[in-house]
């Protein structure tokens, strides 16, 4: 209770008001890394430009589990800002039954959207009760493996071009002094399994366990040699090599420290600005270049039921910018500075780098549902404390791991 | 004033009973009622009623809003089946223990020490006293960077030719308590000392005299006579101390995350990353309550101790 006072206490002070001026909207989100924040000012500028309104920005740190706290007890605690970055999924799921977010139904039907959104699933995480509370803005995906060119260089090997041919690769790096795979503390780990899960167990099973909440899935077959890849990458990393931000594990995949790293596609946001270029200082290999599908989901733009008397100006700046997110402009202009796949295909992607072409590609076999769509934020709290704890403690076996991983989705809701 | 009490005191003697109860309940010395009311109602609204809220709703399964029903002792059978509360309450007991008795024993030496009419006691105090004006987020960034193997102690010792040097504990789970230890000692132990080392001005120098006369060794006397009658000094600084454990959360967060691994987590922690991060409520007032229970179980028995029976106040 307490905790959560001084939280709101600390928002509200930090943050200041919301915007109650005609036409200023305050805009949260927790893109704070240099790619991140070049590209939500693509929104910023776009929105400016097209509307007229003011994009007051306010960032937070420490991504979902800094800056979710943040925002939804600023929510919950009636002082909304004009527009919030969530991650989709069933975070907001409450907060939509309580009536604290505003209905985009009749924007989206207006613009068609749902016939433009590359895949229909986008929208289902938004989807309650026939109405539609929230705009994905980008596929957001975690299915990446990212290897130095450099440190393939170094010890004179081809740069992999499958996870297994990676692993292979691992006891030359080690002998030659680099980091086979580079990580950072926290929760970049959290979103390494479920990549994992899908290269390696195949889509099926990852369905199997998110959406059916299958136990029985978590002990079989395909999720054991997840598990066993899973128990290999722990073999290699060690808590002294963990960097405290993923973009330094960035950096040591341009300079060939580390040799490889699995994360978000946003990672290449900053390693671009780091001067990276796809193809010659790292490669990337979607789904681990392993499966056919990559998982969607991230990031999507929530809209706060705003307190009674607030200006008809903010309210339709609040619909201003929801049609200006997905529209083709902001679309182009954001996701190439992320390095993200846009929601929508029907703009020119032939700026697009390799990378994300490469993507494009594996988008028209459909998207793999993401942990955060199907699983509570409880449950991914869980299974993110165990990944951590078997990561670090070798004394958890292989048996264990999985026993434990199926009693949390036994209990999952 | 007075007279006014007086008079309103005589009639409720005539009136009987009820009418004086409620009488000397609301009425007598109404200003100094008045004067305590907001306090009173915050006690009751801020520490009890909100103490009631967070045990009550523990028992429900609500989520990210309390709205949850009724699921009886769910929740913390949940907590006691899950490693990392576990993992963190072993911590705490660990980092306790070895908190409160180095706290108190470094304290009380430096305070002897400082006692000994030193030459610029002003300015070692200050020092002392120096870390405890940091916050716990500081004094973790701080020594971060000292324990941290690559940059800090370690490396330098290395730099300079000694290959062999090794403190890695901020990497070593067996180890890594005691590197909370050392960050939060060196933060509290100041604050400890200038308590002991006023609870020690406060020794009447007759009582010196007297030992001196009776050829009691100086260590003999601040043992056996000194530090008993200290006793009020050293429950004030238990209980600081004591607090201050308990919600040990911001040191962890800034020093090692709960990490390596699950190795340094800690209650507190648990907490806000079920209730804020995770969204479920219901789970971390669970684990509040335990703490809560935690604190009531050791204070209750020193509270009776201290307050109860004889009435003996020190």
């Amino acid at each position: 209770m307490k905790k959560f006072t001084v939280v709101a206490a600390m928002a509200t002070a930090l943050l200041g008001s919301t915007a109650i001026h005609a036409a200023e909207l305050e805009v949260t989100h927790w893109w704070t890394s240099a790619g991140e924040a070049a590209a939500v000012a693509e929104f910023a500028r776009v929105y400016e430009e097209q509307t007229g309104n003011t994009w007051v920005d306010s960032a937070l740190s420490g991504s979902g589990t800094g800056a979710n706290p943040v925002i939804i007890s600023r929510i919950i605690g009636g002082d909304p800002m004009g527009a919030t970055q969530m991650n989709t999924g069933r975070d907001a799921e409450e907060l939509i039954q309580a009536g604290l977010m505003r209905d985009l139904t009749p924007i989206v039907e207006e613009l068609g959207a749902q016939d433009f959104y590359v895949d229909p699933s986008l929208l289902e995480p938004c989807t309650y009760d026939g109405k539609i509370y929230c705009l994905p803005v980008n596929i957001h995906s975690w299915d990446w493996l990212w290897l130095s060119t450099a440190a393939y260089e170094e010890i004179g090997q081809p740069v992999p071009t499958t996870w297994d041919e990676y692993v292979a690769s691992w006891p030359a790096l080690e002998e030659a002094g680099i980091l086979p795979f580079g990580l950072a503390s926290g929760w970049p780990i959290a979103g390494i399994p479920g990549a994992m899960q899908a290269a390696i167990g195949g889509s099926d099973l990852v369905l199997a366990i998110n959406r059916d909440k299958d136990a029985e899935a978590v002990r079989g077959e395909d999720f054991r040699r997840y598990a066993e890849a899973w128990d290999a990458v722990r073999q290699v990393v060690s808590s002294e090599m963990m960097l405290p931000n993923f973009a330094d594990v960035g950096n040591q995949l341009l300079e060939g420290e580390a040799a490889g790293n699995i994360h978000g596609d946003w990672l290449q946001g900053d390693l671009q600005i780091a001067g990276g270029v796809p193809g010659e200082d790292y490669e990337c290999l979607p789904a681990l270049g392993m499966g056919d599908q990559i998982s969607g989901g991230g990031d999507s733009f929530y809209f706060p039921v705003l307190p009674e008397g607030t200006d008809q100006e903010v309210l339709d700046a609040q619909a201003d910018l929801a049609r200006t997110l997905i529209s083709q402009e902001a679309q182009l202009a954001f996701n190439l500075k992320k390095g993200s796949m846009p929601i929508r295909t029907d703009i020119d992607l032939s700026q697009a780098n390799a990378c994300m072409q490469k993507a494009l590609e594996l988008l028209d076999n459909g998207l793999l549902p993401s942990g955060d769509f199907a699983l509570s934020s409880d449950t991914q709290q869980q299974l993110q404390d165990l990944n951590i704890e078997f990561l670090n403690d070798d004394s958890i076996t292989v048996d264990t791991y999985i026993d434990r991983y199926a009693s949390i989705i036994e209990s999952a809701d | 004033m007075a007279d006014l009490a007086v008079q309103q005191a005589r009639k409720g003697r005539a009136a009987g009973g009820v009418s004086r109860f409620l009488h000397n309940t609301f009425v007598r010395n109404l200003s100094a009622k008045i004067a305590a009311a907001p306090m009173i109602a915050t006690v009751l609204v801020v520490f009890i009623g909100c103490t009631i809220w967070t045990v009550w709703y523990s028992f429900t399964n609500s989520r990210l809003l309390p709205t949850g029903d009724f699921v009886g002792f769910q929740q913390y059978e949940r907590l006691f089946a899950t490693a990392r509360w576990n993992v963190s309450v072993w911590n705490l007991v660990i980092y306790g223990a070895f908190s409160l008795v180095f706290t108190m024993v470094f304290g009380f030496l430096l305070a002897v020490l400082m006692d000994q009419k030193i030459r610029f006691e002003n300015v070692f105090r200050t020092i002392m006293l120096y870390p405890f004006a940091l916050s716990f987020i500081v004094t973790g960034l701080v020594w971060q960077w000292i324990m941290n193997p690559t940059l800090g102690l370690q490396g330098t010792m290395r730099n300079l030719g000694w290959t062999g040097f090794s403190f890695d504990w901020l990497n070593n789970p067996r180890m890594v308590l005691f590197a909370l230890l050392i960050a939060g000692l060196w933060q509290g132990v100041g604050f400890v000392m200038v308590l002991m080392l006023a609870g020690l001005r406060g020794i009447d120098g007759e009582i010196w005299k007297a030992a001196r006369v009776d050829g009691i060794p100086t260590w003999r006397t601040y043992l056996s006579i000194v530090l008993p009658m200290m006793r009020g000094v050293f429950v004030t600084a238990v209980v600081l101390v004591g607090s201050g454990i308990v919600r040990l959360y911001d040191l962890v967060v800034a020093l090692t995350d709960g990490g390596p691994g699950i190795a340094s987590e800690v209650p507190a922690k648990y907490v806000y990353n079920y209730m804020f991060g995770a969204g479920n409520i219901a789970q971390g007032l669970a684990a509040s309550t335990m703490m809560l229970l935690t604190v009531v179980i050791i204070i209750i028995p020193w509270a009776y101790l201290e307050f109860g029976g004889r009435g003996r106040r020190s």
